[in-house]
């Protein structure tokens, strides 16, 4: 095994192996054996780090894949074999995971400190990470479901981590079934792939899609069937419910998993499959991640718990995300998710770090109110600078202002987004979710912030006194996470603060071709069996689709037709790169302008009403009516879903236990009953009838035996007579 | 005398013996069977790298393996003929494994010592017995042999509704047997043995189509033949709607009964229709396979959503295993290599999960003395060794990666997808509603605020940690690396797919 695989097993398998030592050794251990959890993830991290430099960063190149696998299952004569596949994307994801997770658990020694499970928590994270990198480093996707499920498994510990509170444990327990509903349709997606192509490979699946073995209507339908996973675990509309749900769970967790990692995993899983989505396929997923971002976004407007406003910010950032891949916009999606997982980890542990300070402010003055209520708090920044600091940071990032990395990659999304719909004017719709969502999103960041860090504290300057910024081990995690929210370790080389065009991230996550359309070219160009027989890989791929682009360009439509996979919309007027090119461009700049336009708006309306107190909040409220009270209530999804779906299901399993005992028991239960009827009438038929025969034959016999005995005296001079008699008789009746 | 031999008797041999140990003596009785038992696994386990994953066994009567044949009642052509395959022999390693783990978990039996081990040991001779019988006859005696003991473990040693429990449970297993006797007589006057002529029990003959004769190469005696035969063995599954016995059975039986009423009885049924059904009557089988599949996704929707309402944790339990044995029934239906041994595969893993469940209901039973899914709450802080081992269980039940049940349940949903692609897509349906009852029972028996009533009871043991801890690290094992068991099976099934695939349908 070369030393990379060696350095990525170990990255892989440290977690778990701290996983199992705490769980079984941790009460024994000092300090509840964290440092053994640290060891490994930060080690990790180191590794991480390594590769990204040496392999990814050394190579710089977009096609760069190493493999190894071994076989798993046999069945028949099929093998499956399952392994690791190592190119940027995976060791990208990689350092993200180990970074995010390496941090929290530092934030997690402060901010755990002193609870009764502090070593099973720990052990938790670890398998969380364990489950995390596993998920992007598998090669097949009946290893990422598995490891997706495991990332579920260890998001339901965590979320219920203080399972004593019935909220937490109806959290956990919502989070893993309303991801499961999504994963049974992702599982069905896997089936579909299976049947058709042989293979759960993702490269194999991309080959054997490219070479048209899956095309068409099926081919979209896979595609939506897998991304009902992600639908579930990206929460996106109408499985996001289980997300804000989740903050239940202790803060550096929601962070991790419900910020910056698990969430990301449906989105990573999108971009896996990018090359094999359809633009039917595409075009919903565009659509949901849109509408999503949008709805998240007005939601979150109207939330006064502070990780509540951060979740719904979350579920419309993952829309975003979502929507940029729809709309083809891959680097810029993947983009994001690195990007977000930076300053929205960071918010989430800034907001751990108010939320300690306010349990300190709560224990001290004996006050039982909501530490998570932004109503409570105010004028924080004057007591917590650092803390105040780094979450304006990410504030500023996640709002997509310019010389930030959120401004980069909201940016590359709205661009894409919009240039999608200049080429296919239909879709207007999306670029106006994202840059309506943008606004949204800048005006209820910075609510947040004033609500949260400005003006007076609003428990009251006997309570102000305890209030103390957070030692360092929660305050560092802040410092280094707001860091990476400047703009360029992003766009380096080229440093360009408007576009990450130029820098290494945009050149080594090019957009890669779609499969259908390699499929359709060559269908239409080239032999098909060029793409059928050789085993091409996505980088091989890429560079044939480049030199195939001329061809179709100048074949025209007629070769495209030829898959019904390809409506109009993609590829049916023939233009060339440079219009393609052209549009992109344009977009770009359109969308730079209107995003910085709509974000100084969110932020302007914000400052007037909750800094400067030009405009009432409490008054618009009430203007805005039952739409506010729609955004407050979260469009009272959670009350339609009981109503509907979980009640139904109760019903059901109601009904079907009635069934059982009354129906089907009762069927069981009767023939028991009619077979002893049934014994108890044949048992008197046989009693008074059938032993009544029987008696009266013998009382016959008897009463016979009894009247002929009469005869039977023993004188012999009667049985004379009775002679004698018989034979006058006998005479008699002769004669005459 | 052979291994298998060895294997099916030595239970016997011991029962009879602890008939005959002191009354007043039960440590010795229960040390005796574990040692009878501890023997058994031992031969089972010594034959496991004696056995030959590359040859086929199902209807070649040179590919089985530990093969033992002799004249038993040679008037009417009966042998004592016994012998494994791929498809029997992981079930003989798992009536092995569990009948040694139960019994410990029968410590706390007082009431008949001697008679509740010497029934036991006399169940896992039958259950031996029918695994590896490869002659009708001999199938029959230890399929009944099985049945008396299971009667008297329910009826005696049961809980409060013992009687009618076990009266039903007697009754549907008995009609069950009735049918097959008769479907076993037919067979026997309508087959011939190849070389002598004369009528024949032995089932690798039955299996062979050109020995068939008389009534039986008519078209709708082969139905009536193959639904006799499934009727009998969906009693035993149990299919809807022939189920109900298996709750009440499993409410009033002690905890070492369920586990061996779950773990290995209800494999009969699925092992008698893979063992004979399949290669006897491949075409109506191969006609009637769509009827499995429908079945199959009955009782796995079916199954769970009842569980769901479930109360009494044990009832749920026992719903669970019917929904589980319907991916048996679904994959075995498909006829494809990764159904069928998706399916054995099932039956060997449900066998360790629904051990492992029936366990731990028995474990908060003997301390809290009631079953009531609501009457707990906030144990996690109680017992938390028992909720760390419970999740194991559960979590394998729910289709978990990482454990088991996954492997198995996902083969059976490869193969039977593309077979019945509507059945299946509405199975998988089943694994949400399987995640929602058994997350839903997790949290209201351990958390939320500790009930004060239970405060303390005391944690897990050392005796039950023995019997649970070997079949957790089975599930994990096999949930990570499956080819130790998967391995034995697939050359076996994969022969017995393609014979039912290969003959058309009636």
């Amino acid at each position: 095994m070369s030393l990379t695989f060696s350095l990525v097993l170990y990255i892989l398998l440290a977690p778990l192996a701290a996983f199992a030592i705490v769980i079984f050794l941790g009460k024994r251990l000092p300090r509840g054996g964290d440092w053994v959890s640290l060891f490994a993830i930060w080690s990790g991290l180191a590794l991480s780090l390594y590769l990204f430099f040496t392999r990814m960063l050394a190579h710089y190149d977009p096609g760069y894949i190493e493999t190894l696998s071994f076989n798993w299952l046999i069945w028949g004569d099929f093998t499956l074999r399952i392994g690791i596949a190592l190119d940027n994307m995976a060791i990208m994801m990689l350092v993200v995971v180990t970074l995010v997770s390496a941090v929290v658990y530092l934030f997690s020694v402060g901010y755990m400190h002193g609870d009764p499970k502090y070593s099973r928590y720990f052990a938790f994270l670890c398998f969380f990470s364990f489950s995390m990198l596993g998920l992007v480093l598998a090669d097949n996707l009946l290893v990422i479901y598995a490891f997706w499920e495991l990332v579920g498994l260890s998001s339901y510990l965590l979320i219920g981590f203080w399972h004593e509170k019935d909220s937490a444990a109806n959290a956990g327990k919502k989070a893993f079934i309303v991801c499961r509903v999504g994963d049974a349709g992702m599982f069905i997606g896997i089936l579909l792939l299976f049947t058709t192509l042989g293979t759960l490979n993702l490269h194999e699946i991309a080959d054997g899609v490219a070479a048209g073995k899956l095309a068409g209507g099926l081919l979209t339908i896979t595609g939506l069937c897998l991304f009902c996973g992600a639908i579930g675990k990206s929460a996106q509309f109408p499985l996001h419910v289980w997300l804000p749900d989740a903050m239940e769970g202790p803060t550096p967790v929601s962070a991790l998993i419900h910020a910056a990692t698990m969430v990301a995993a449906g989105v990573y899983l999108v971009a896996r499959l990018f090359v094999i989505l359809t633009p039917d396929a595409s075009l919903v997923i565009a659509y949901v991640g849109g509408f999503t971002a949008l709805f998240a976004a007005t939601i979150a407007v109207a939330q006064n718990d502070i990780k509540r406003v951060l979740a719904y910010s979350t579920v419309s950032q993952l829309g975003y995300m979502t929507m940029a891949l729809g709309a083809g916009a891959y680097m810029a999606g993947f983009f994001h998710l690195v990007t977000h997982a930076m300053f929205k980890a960071c918010l989430f542990l800034g907001s751990g770090s108010v939320i300690h300070a306010m349990h300190h402010v709560m224990n001290k003055t004996g006050s039982h109110g909501d530490v998570n209520d932004i109503r409570n708090m105010g004028g924080l920044k004057r007591h917590m600078p650092l803390t105040f600091l780094t979450f304006l940071m990410a504030t500023i990032a996640l709002s997509g202002v310019p010389l930030t990395s959120g401004f980069l990659s909201k940016d590359a999304i709205l661009g894409g987004t919009l240039a999608f719909a200049m080429e296919h004017p239909r879709n207007w719709l999306l670029p106006f979710f994202g840059f309506a969502a943008a606004a949204l999103t800048a005006f209820y960041m910075f609510r947040l912030v004033y609500l949260t860090f400005t003006g007076s504290f609003r428990l009251g300057p006997e309570a102000e006194r305890h209030l103390r910024e957070s030692p360092a081990v929660i305050t560092i995690p802040l410092v280094i996470l707001s860091t990476l929210c400047f703009f360029g370790f992003y766009s380096l080389p080229a440093f360009s603060p408007t576009t990450p065009e130029g820098g290494w991230f945009a050149h080594l996550f090019p957009n890669p071709p779609r499969a259908y359309e390699v499929s359709a070219s060559l269908h239409g160009g080239l032999d098909p069996a060029v793409a059928g027989s050789s085993p091409t890989m996505i980088s091989d791929l890429h560079i044939e689709k480049k030199v195939l682009r001329h061809e179709v360009s100048t074949a025209g439509a007629a070769g495209k037709a030829t898959s019904e996979g390809v409506p109009p919309v993609s590829m049916g007027e023939p233009h060339t790169e440079v219009h393609h090119d052209e549009i992109h461009h344009r977009a770009h700049n359109a969308a730079m302008i209107i995003s910085v336009l709509v974000a100084g708006l969110g932020i302007l309306i914000a400052t007037l009403g909750y800094f400067w107190g030009k405009i009432s909040p409490a008054l618009w409220q009430r203007r805005l009516g039952v739409f506010y009270r729609g955004m407050f209530r979260k469009w009272w999804m959670d009350e339609i879903y009981d109503a509907t779906i979980v009640n139904g299901t109760l019903l059901l399993s109601r009904i079907s236990r009635w069934f059982d005992l009354k129906v089907i028991d009762g069927i069981v239960d009767g023939s028991a009953y009619l077979t002893r009827s049934y014994a108890f009438i044949e048992g008197w038929f046989d009693l008074y009838i059938v032993d009544g025969l029987v008696n009266l034959t013998a009382w016959i016999v008897g009463l016979w035996g009894r009247l002929v005995r009469l005869f039977q005296g023993g004188q012999i001079q009667r049985y004379i007579l009775y002679a004698l008699a018989a034979v006058g008789l006998f005479i008699i009746l002769k004669v005459v | 005398m052979g291994s298998l031999t060895l294997l099916t008797f030595i239970p016997a041999a011991g029962a009879a013996i602890v008939a005959l140990l002191p009354r007043d003596n039960p440590k010795l009785v229960r040390w005796f069977s574990i040692l009878v038992t501890g023997i058994v696994l031992a031969i089972a386990v010594s034959l496991y790298p004696q056995f030959d994953r590359g040859i086929v066994g199902i209807d070649q009567e040179a590919t089985f393996q530990f093969v033992e044949k002799g004249a038993w009642i040679p008037a009417f052509n009966i042998n004592y003929f016994v012998g494994v395959d791929g498809l029997s022999f992981p079930m003989v390693l798992l009536t092995a494994l569990l009948c040694f783990l139960c019994i410990p978990a029968s410590w706390g039996i007082t009431k008949g010592v001697k008679g509740y081990h010497a029934l036991f040991l006399l169940l896992e001779t039958g259950m031996i017995g029918v695994f590896v019988a490869l002659d009708f006859f001999l199938f029959y005696v230890f399929w009944e042999i099985m049945l008396l003991p299971m009667y008297f473990l329910i009826g005696i040693w049961g809980g409060p509704r013992r009687v009618y429990a076990a009266i039903k449970f007697f009754i549907y297993t008995l009609i069950g047997s009735l049918l097959m006797l008769i479907v076993m007589l037919v067979f026997y006057f309508n087959v011939r043995d190849p070389v002598t002529g004369a009528n024949t029990f032995n089932m690798l003959h039955m299996m062979s189509q050109a020995n068939h004769g008389g009534i039986m190469s008519l078209n709708h005696v082969r139905v009536l033949l193959f639904f006799g035969l499934y009727i009998c063995f969906a009693i035993k599954v149990p299919v809807f709607p022939f189920h109900t016995w298996l709750p009440d059975a499993h409410v009033e039986a002690p905890t070492a009964v369920s586990v061996i009423l779950a773990g290995i009885l209800l494999k009969m049924g699925t092992y008698g229709l893979l063992r004979i059904s399949y290669p006897i009557l491949p075409d109506a089988t191969h006609s009637f396979a769509w009827f499995l599949a429908v079945m199959g996704m009955i009782n796995i929707i079916y199954g769970a959503f009842c569980a769901m309402a479930q109360k009494d944790l044990k009832k749920l339990v026992a719903y669970s295993s019917i929904s589980h044995m319907g991916f048996v029934m679904l994959g075995m239906s498909a006829l494809t290599d990764a159904g069928i041994n998706g399916a054995v595969f099932q039956m060997f893993n449900h066998g360790t999960i629904t051990a492992m469940l029936f366990l731990l209901v028995g474990v908060i039973y003997d301390r809290a003395h009631h079953r009531e899914i609501d009457g707990f709450g906030g144990l996690a802080n109680v017992m938390p060794r028992y909720l760390g081992i419970t999740s194991v269980a559960f979590f394998a039940g729910m289709g978990l990666p990482g454990l088991s049940g996954f492997i198995s349940e996902a083969m059976c949903f490869i193969g039977a997808f593309p077979v019945w692609r509507t059945l299946t897509i509405i199975s998988i349906g089943g694994i949400v509603i399987t995640a929602a009852y058994l997350l839903w029972t997790i949290q209201r028996m351990f958390f939320g605020e500790t009930n004060p009533k239970y405060a303390d009871l005391p944690e897990i043991n050392g005796r039950e940690l023995f019997t649970l801890l070997p079949l957790a690290a089975i599930v994990i094992f096999l949930g990570i690396w499956p080819h130790p068991i998967l391995g034995l099976m697939n050359t076996s099934l994969s022969y017995l797919g393609e014979l039912v695939r290969s003959v058309a349908p009636l």
